[in-house]
This record gives C-alpha cells, sequence and structure tokens, in this order.
C-alpha cells in the first residue's frame, strides 16, 4: 500500500490527534483536509501517535481489534479489521472510577481478552498458532473515544486516530483458552444494574482467536509483532453503548467472572 | 367480548392455521380487545388443535426480551401452547410449506421431572424440578397478515408459535451459568446473530418461574415431562426453502435444522 502523505503531515497529523485525546476535545475526520490517505497513511499516524507516548514514558501493554463485527465491516466498507495499541496508562482498575469529563463522547465495548505466553508473528499466523500462544482469558470493558465529531468517521480516520482506543479494564477470573469455547461463551453487559447487552464470542470475526490471527497478520506487513505478555482485546461482542458520569457498568462473562467500573 | 365472539375469533385463527392463509389482526376489527380476550382467543385454537388429536406437549413463554417488550409496548412476557405437530429433533427437516411467514429464534428449552404448580413458585423450585436443558428453536409463524401484530393478535394466536426442534444434548441446569451462556446462529454457515441467556427476562429461570405462577394462578400445572421453551435470546431470523440453520449455546449444545 502506497502513502500520500508526507512525512511532516505525519507527524503534524499525529500531534493533532493525540493532543485531542489529551485535551479531550474532538475535531473533524482528518480525511477532509486530506482525501488521499491511503490506509498506509493512516498506520503511519497511529505509529507516531504511539512513539509519542512511549518517548513520555507509557509503556505499550498490548494491542485492540477494531471493527470486528461483520456488520460493522459492511457498513464500513472493509474486508478487514483493523488494529490500535494500549498503552499502561489506558488501563483501569476492576472496580474502578473513571472521570467522565476526562473523555470526549464515551462508549462502553463488552470483549474477551486474552493474554500471550508466546510471542505471535506474522505472516501465516492462523488459528491455532494463536491458541497455542493464549497464557489465558480474561472478560474485558474497553471504553471507546473517538476524537471525531459526531463519530463521523471513516475506516481510514479511525486508524489513524488509534481506533478510538482510550481505556480499558480487565480482571476477575484467568482461564486458559482449552478449558473454554471461545466461539460461544457469552457475555451480559449491564448498565446500572440493568442488562443491555448479550452476545457470544462468535460476534468476533466467527471467533476471537481468528480476529487476532488477522491482526498478527496485519502488524507484520509494517514488520511489527506481539511480544510474550501482550494483552490482546479482540473486539467489541455488541454495539457500543454510551455512558455519562454517574452510570456504572458490570460486564458479566461465562466462566471467567465479571469486571465493572463507574463513570463519575 | 361475549363467548360467542370469542370463539368465532379462535375458529377463525384455527382456520388459518390449517388452510396457512392469514387474517386481518384482531385488533383492527375489535379496537377494545382485551389481553384476557386474546387468552380466551387462544383457548379455543388450542382446543380446535386438540379436537383434531393433537396432544399438549409443553408451553412456551414469549415477550421475554426488552426489545420486544419496546416494540409491542407491554412489559410482561405472555405464553402459549406447545402440541405434538410441532415437535421436530435435531438434524430433521421442516417443510417450509407447513408455515406461512416463519422466523426462527434461539432458545434454552427446559425438560421438566416434577410438576410446577405457582403461585409461589421461585427460581430455586425451577433448577429442582428440570431434568436439563436443550439448546432449541422456535421457529415462530403468525396467522396475522404481515406480522402486524399488537400483543393481542399474538396472545390470540398461540404465542406466534409455529414449530420447535430440540437439540443434541440434554445438560443438567446444575451445570451451566444459564444467564452468561453465549448464544450463536448460523445461516447457511454465515453467524448471523449472537446473544446471551440474560436477553430472556435477565434468566431464562425468572421466564420459566413467570410462566409456572401466571398458570398457576389460572388453575394450570407446569407438568413433568413437558418442555418449556423460555424466550428467544437474540433476534429473529427469517427464513426461507433450503436454508440450513444451526444454533450452539455455550455449556448445552447444538442443533440444526434445514427447510426444504
Amino acid at each position: 500500500m502506497s502513502e500520500t502523505l508526507s512525512k511532516a503531515d505525519v507527524q503534524k497529523l499525529a500531534e493533532h490527534l493525540e493532543n485531542c485525546q489529551l485535551e479531550v476535545r474532538d475535531t473533524p475526520k482528518i480525511t477532509e483536509a486530506h482525501p488521499n490517505m491511503t490506509m498506509s497513511d493512516a498506520y503511519d499516524v497511529q505509529y507516531v501517535i504511539r512513539e509519542r507516548k512511549t518517548e513520555r514514558g507509557e509503556r505499550v501493554v498490548g494491542f485492540k481489534a477494531g471493527l470486528t463485527s461483520r456488520a460493522k465491516m459492511k457498513q464500513m466498507g472493509v474486508e478487514v479489521p483493523c488494529y490500535g495499541f494500549l498503552c499502561d496508562s489506558f488501563a483501569v482498575p476492576d472496580g474502578g472510577e473513571v472521570d467522565a469529563t476526562s473523555l470526549i463522547h464515551p462508549k462502553v465495548e463488552p470483549e474477551i481478552a486474552v493474554v500471550l505466553k508466546h510471542p505471535l508473528r506474522g505472516p501465516g499466523c492462523h488459528i491455532g498458532t494463536v491458541m497455542a500462544a493464549i497464557d489465558f482469558v480474561m472478560p474485558a470493558i474497553e471504553i471507546i473515544d473517538s476524537r471525531f465529531r459526531d463519530f463521523k468517521f471513516d475506516v481510514i480516520s479511525v486508524v489513524a486516530d488509534n481506533c478510538s482506543s482510550s481505556k480499558f479494564v480487565v480482571g476477575s477470573r484467568c482461564r486458559p483458552a482449552d478449558q473454554l469455547d471461545l466461539r460461544t461463551l457469552g457475555v451480559v453487559m449491564e448498565l446500572n444494574g440493568e442488562p443491555v447487552a448479550f452476545g457470544a464470542g462468535a460476534a468476533v470475526l466467527g471467533h476471537p482467536a481468528a480476529a487476532i490471527a488477522m491482526m498478527v497478520n496485519m502488524m507484520a506487513e509494517r514488520g511489527d509483532f506481539m511480544p510474550v505478555g501482550t494483552l490482546i482485546l479482540t473486539g467489541g461482542i455488541t454495539e457500543a453503548i454510551a455512558v455519562k458520569a454517574g452510570d456504572n457498568v458490570t460486564l458479566r462473562a461465562q466462566d471467567i467472572g465479571s469486571v465493572s467500573l463507574r463513570f463519575i | 367480548m361475549n363467548a360467542n365472539k370469542r370463539n368465532q375469533y379462535g375458529d377463525e385463527l384455527y382456520q388459518a392455521l390449517c388452510s396457512r392463509t392469514t387474517v386481518a389482526p384482531l385488533t383492527s376489527r375489535e379496537p377494545d380487545i382485551t389481553i384476557e380476550d386474546a387468552y380466551h382467543i387462544q383457548q379455543r385454537m388450542v382446543a380446535r388443535r386438540l379436537e383434531a388429536g393433537e396432544h399438549v406437549v409443553g408451553k412456551k413463554i414469549g415477550v421475554t426480551s426488552r426489545v420486544v417488550q419496546n416494540m409491542l409496548q407491554v412489559f410482561q412476557p405472555d405464553f402459549g401452547w406447545l402440541l405434538s405437530s410441532m415437535m421436530y429433533n435435531e438434524g430433521e427437516s421442516v417443510p417450509i410449506d407447513s408455515l406461512i411467514q416463519a422466523r426462527a429464534e434461539g432458545e434454552i428449552a427446559f425438560l421438566l421431572k416434577r410438576d410446577l404448580i405457582g403461585p409461589g413458585v421461585t427460581i430455586v423450585d425451577v433448577l429442582a424440578a428440570t431434568e436439563g436443558v436443550m439448546t432449541c428453536f422456535e421457529i415462530v409463524d403468525s396467522r396475522i397478515t404481515d406480522w402486524k401484530i399488537r400483543i393481542q393478535d399474538t396472545v390470540a394466536d398461540n404465542a406466534s408459535c409455529g414449530v420447535f426442534v430440540l437439540g443434541d444434548k440434554l445438560v443438567s441446569p446444575r451445570d451451566v451459568d444459564l444467564i452468561t451462556c453465549g448464544m450463536v446462529i448460523e445461516k447457511n454457515g454465515e453467524i448471523v446473530t449472537t446473544g446471551a441467556g440474560a436477553a430472556a427476562l435477565g434468566s431464562p429461570l425468572n421466564a420459566v418461574a413467570w410462566l409456572a405462577n401466571t398458570l398457576g394462578s389460572l388453575g394450570i400445572p407446569l407438568k413433568a415431562g413437558e418442555i418449556i421453551l423460555s424466550g428467544s435470546l437474540a433476534a429473529l431470523v427469517p427464513i426461507q426453502a433450503g436454508d440450513n440453520l444451526r444454533v450452539s449455546i455455550g455449556g448445552i449444545g447444538q442443533c440444526s435444522v434445514r427447510f426444504v
């Protein structure tokens, strides 16, 4: 895939998008000013945002998959999911609080998270290598917070914006993958005590481990890989639910317990 | 509504069922029809089927999801009767022309080993009285034109029951978390929807307890050996001839059916 943006433009867009996150303000989608941007340009921007964070001492602790539901992919006109990175600063303790004023227009998604005991490198990564590399599985709530005004974006803008990553909470019971059926593993997300979203692992590209294999093979195109200890959020199982100050969110997942957080 | 009128509508729905035709919504013809009227009409329709040689094999619970409750603006479930001619087993084919405008729902079926007689039934009683749970398709169908139903229409039409298909395993409810168990439906190999147990009234156990208590107050028991369908766990799937459907529920099993 070819690039159309100059190095200076990539730096400028990365700085702009990261500042939107840090200063809690939204922006029009970046493809409006750069209509010829490619997917490769978009990942260039994302990787510069990642450098900016690591240069300030943050640690990349994992990755997230985005656009993993067939319905969402069709809607956005893409054939493959996308990925973003997760830093230690994104982590919220299980049962912890998130200041809603630190986010633009947050939404929560129920996900299945895994941690790796072997590195995963593409190309050629498949569902078997992924299953063999999983140390354990946990439930996760991802808080996404697109920096784009009114959620008006296209897939290229989303990738540049680190796939809307903002916060996440993982925890509860960790179990080896061979004790679980990740395809039928069910999740129930409760908002203020009311069950509002229901789904199963198969909503993520048929199987969460298949989504991971796709991510790893995409990362290989940039020479990137997932080291031992990587945390992977495998993709939203249901529609994202909008949240505000005062809301509490609990995710109950089959055989792996529950996690929760509150917005203040 | 007087008894004659109720019987007349019950007969009309029975005729529609037999001839695979639809009738105009009862609510469009009887603006004052109550849910109680609708259950009397349902009784008449079911009585006609029993007279024709069918047997009661269980009950179904409907309107258990928040989405359907909001759509119908009714915030309680409804129920209908499962009859012997509605039963299919794992892997069997259902002739599509035996149905009018069918749609598939993935559900958990309960097989009872003891009677459950309300009122006063809690989920503890439901667990103790359950032999096992099975993965199941309920194929809903409507004798009302274009599914233009309000709550009274679906209740009168035996809760829009068509046929049901029981899956490959019978699992003790003590071995599975009925709230978080995940459900996946595939149509012709493509995943079309997923869901989880809590989609039915927060727990399928709540749905069965509701049914035992509601029927108990009318003097009707849930009997040992009966099948109870506890409510849809996700969106309805439209079907046509040639479709092959499979539903899997985590910790319970699978169920597949073909429409020919």
